[in-house]
């Protein structure tokens, strides 16, 4: 249980981040903190105490194994995350060299 | 029959991959391929609309054939309703994909341009069609994704601003719905759609599911830009390139947000009060709140942004009246007139946003600039732009016999019927207060005396940027004929019948 919770914790750590920081790399740090905690809540889910790694050997008895599913996901979502967060950060630079700051009480052209 | 499936994957993925190799050698050619291939997929969609009906169609990738009848392996469906998405996507796609050949000259890096469109297509494609889970999570990141990097376009300071804006909020929102998605695994086991339809209608009414709902309406939510989560919306819709902005508005917050909602909780959880009230309250929110937000604009594609929430705002509406009836155990025809006006209203939308972003595209290209107070006299100047726009207006805030007012009516009875009279009053209302907020449009932009001499110069938009404006005029009285009946079968009932029948 207090694994659950660490995780959740992270979460709102990342989301805190998100909400109060004023400089737009913080920001992208703050998601990918909430990004992490999520692939380890993922990881979580599909692990079973003692299981071994589901990987079938003939040899052997099939005995108590992890859930692979949630692993696939994980492994794909980090995909996923790469590609918003390299997006991200390309539009981060972009804006920096527009506005030669990476304060958003700066960049704030639109009213939203 | 259900070999063609993938093909509504296959054909923007392949065309996205494509141009950039290609572009050097026969770049004129390029810039047809994706408005050609999604012209290819209506007439696919259109033919299995026919020949199939209602039924459910499935693919499995792979091969993968269920074992002791649990489904293994990603389902792709084709049905009623996932077949109707798929042609009002890749219709207002091909008209947009037509407008942004004159429109996106004056960009460099047209390649990067046609080839995000075409991954964003698949992503909407692949969304409205997949019967997985994780991989509706996949295909919605992929059409995020590219219509990140597509609202930035531009790359001027407003677009950068608009496009980090978004990907911060929709960054949360997809940690929401991977979260929601997980939790649904832990809770039952599976992420086949059907299969968690069954094995959540025969467990116990537990407080799990109601709280794996909540997180996906805040996180489809999000997508969709429900007020109080549209903070995003009017910046980015607004900010993009035009085409884009009629792709986003038209079709990517339906494809992405209230479609995924309607197919998730009808399909897949039992309908229950609390959830329904939750529904019904952010359609009411959106649909009022949206329509007086977009009074004071003055920027022509802001204005238009707001009344997406807005109209969407109707959608959500009935589809949380139709979830009350069902919950209380009301009258099934009452239920489906709801969701049919609901769905009615979604087709409708993308024809007439769609038109009206291309619209504001057409003035913005002859004039350079949107702002309302800057514009004028257009009427003469520009006569396809402003009598195509007359229709949208007219389409957007319910006259006859254009198709939104037949939509809207639908709404509004059912409603009554099912004795919700408050909501049936906001709605007339708002719909008022659209009529008056498109002739204040129409009377500053087309009627008129121009208010700045340099307007004098402008003409009207070349021939590849008329022709989508025309047909999505033609499309907004073609689509009152839906309700006829017989095509109302084909077209509307089957989509209808799709979501009430694991109800029902």
């Amino acid at each position: 249980m207090i694994t659950y919770l660490l995780c959740f914790i992270l979460f709102l750590v990342g989301l805190y981040g998100v909400l109060t920081r004023k400089n737009l790399i913080k920001i992208i740090i703050g998601l990918s903190v909430m990004e992490y905690s999520l692939y380890l809540f993922l990881a979580l889910i599909g692990y079973i105490d003692g299981g071994a790694a589901p990987i079938i050997d003939p040899s052997k008895p099939a005995g108590l194994v992890v859930d692979p599913l949630p692993q696939a996901f994980v492994l794909t979502a980090i995909v996923i995350g790469l590609a918003t967060t390299a997006l991200l950060l390309a539009i981060a630079i972009r804006l920096y060299k527009k506005y030669n700051t990476f304060d958003i009480d700066k960049i704030n052209t639109l009213k939203g | 029959m259900d070999s063609l499936i993938p093909l509504f994957v296959i054909i923007p993925l392949g065309i996205a991959f494509l141009i950039p190799l290609t572009w050097r050698l026969i770049p004129g050619i390029c810039r047809f391929l994706p408005s050609t291939g999604m012209l290819a997929m209506v007439v696919i969609a259109f033919f299995m609309l026919f020949y199939v009906g209602g039924e459910a169609i499935t693919y499995k990738v792979g091969g993968w054939e269920p074992v002791d009848n649990i489904p293994i392996g990603i389902h792709l469906v084709a049905d009623g309703l996932s077949l109707m998405m798929l042609v009002i996507v890749n219709i207002v796609g091909m008209m947009a994909g037509l407008f942004s050949i004159p429109y996106i000259n004056k960009y460099t890096g047209e390649n990067y341009y046609y080839s995000l469109f075409s991954l964003m297509v698949a992503g909407m494609n692949g969304v409205v069609m997949t019967g997985d889970l994780f991989n509706l999570f996949v295909f919605l990141e992929v059409s995020v994704i590219a219509s990140y990097a597509l609202v930035a376009f531009g790359s001027s300071k407003d677009e950068l601003e608009a496009s980090f804006k978004y990907q911060v909020l929709g960054g949360i929102a997809s940690l929401l719905i991977l979260f929601s998605l997980g939790m649904t695994y832990w809770y039952t086991g599976t992420l086949n759609i059907a299969d968690v339809a069954k094995v959540i209608r025969t467990g116990s009414e537990g407080s799990t599911a109601l709280f794996i709902q909540l997180f996906m309406v805040v996180g489809f939510g999000l997508k969709a830009a429900m007020i109080p989560f549209h903070a995003w919306l009017p910046d980015a819709h607004s900010s993009a390139p035009s085409p884009i902005s009629a792709m986003l508005s038209g079709v990517l917050i339906k494809a992405i947000g209230v479609y995924a909602i309607l197919r998730l909780f009808f399909t897949m959880f039992n309908i229950t009060i609390e959830i329904s009230y939750v529904i019904t309250t952010i359609g009411v929110l959106s649909m009022v709140i949206g329509v007086l937000l977009a009074i004071g604009q003055w920027d022509m594609k802001r204005l238009l942004a707001y009344h997406s929430i807005s109209q969407m705002g109707y959608v959500m509406t009935a589809a949380g009246i139709a979830m009350i009836i069902i919950a209380k155990g009301g009258d099934r025809q009452v239920a489906a007139l709801a969701l049919a006006g609901g769905l009615f209203h979604m087709f409708n939308h993308a024809a007439f946003k769609g038109l009206l972003f291309l619209n504001a595209g057409a003035v913005e290209y002859s004039t350079g600039t949107r702002n309302l107070k800057e514009l004028g006299g257009m009427a003469d100047l520009m006569p396809v732009t402003s009598f195509t726009s007359m229709g949208a207006s007219l389409s957007i805030s319910g006259i006859p016999p254009f198709n939104g007012f037949f939509s809207k009516l639908i709404i509004i009875i059912a409603a009554v019927q099912g004795r919700f009279y408050f909501i049936a009053l906001l709605a007339v209302i708002v719909s008022i207060i659209t009529l008056a907020s498109f002739m204040k449009v129409q009377r500053y932009v087309f009627l008129d005396k121009a208010r700045t001499p340099k307007l004098a110069d402008a003409k009207e938009v070349p021939f590849l940027m008329c022709l989508p404006m025309i047909i999505m005029a033609i499309l907004c009285l073609a689509m009152s004929l839906m309700l006829i009946p017989g095509i109302r079968d084909t077209f509307l009932l089957n989509a209808v019948n799709i979501l009430l029948s694991v109800i029902y």
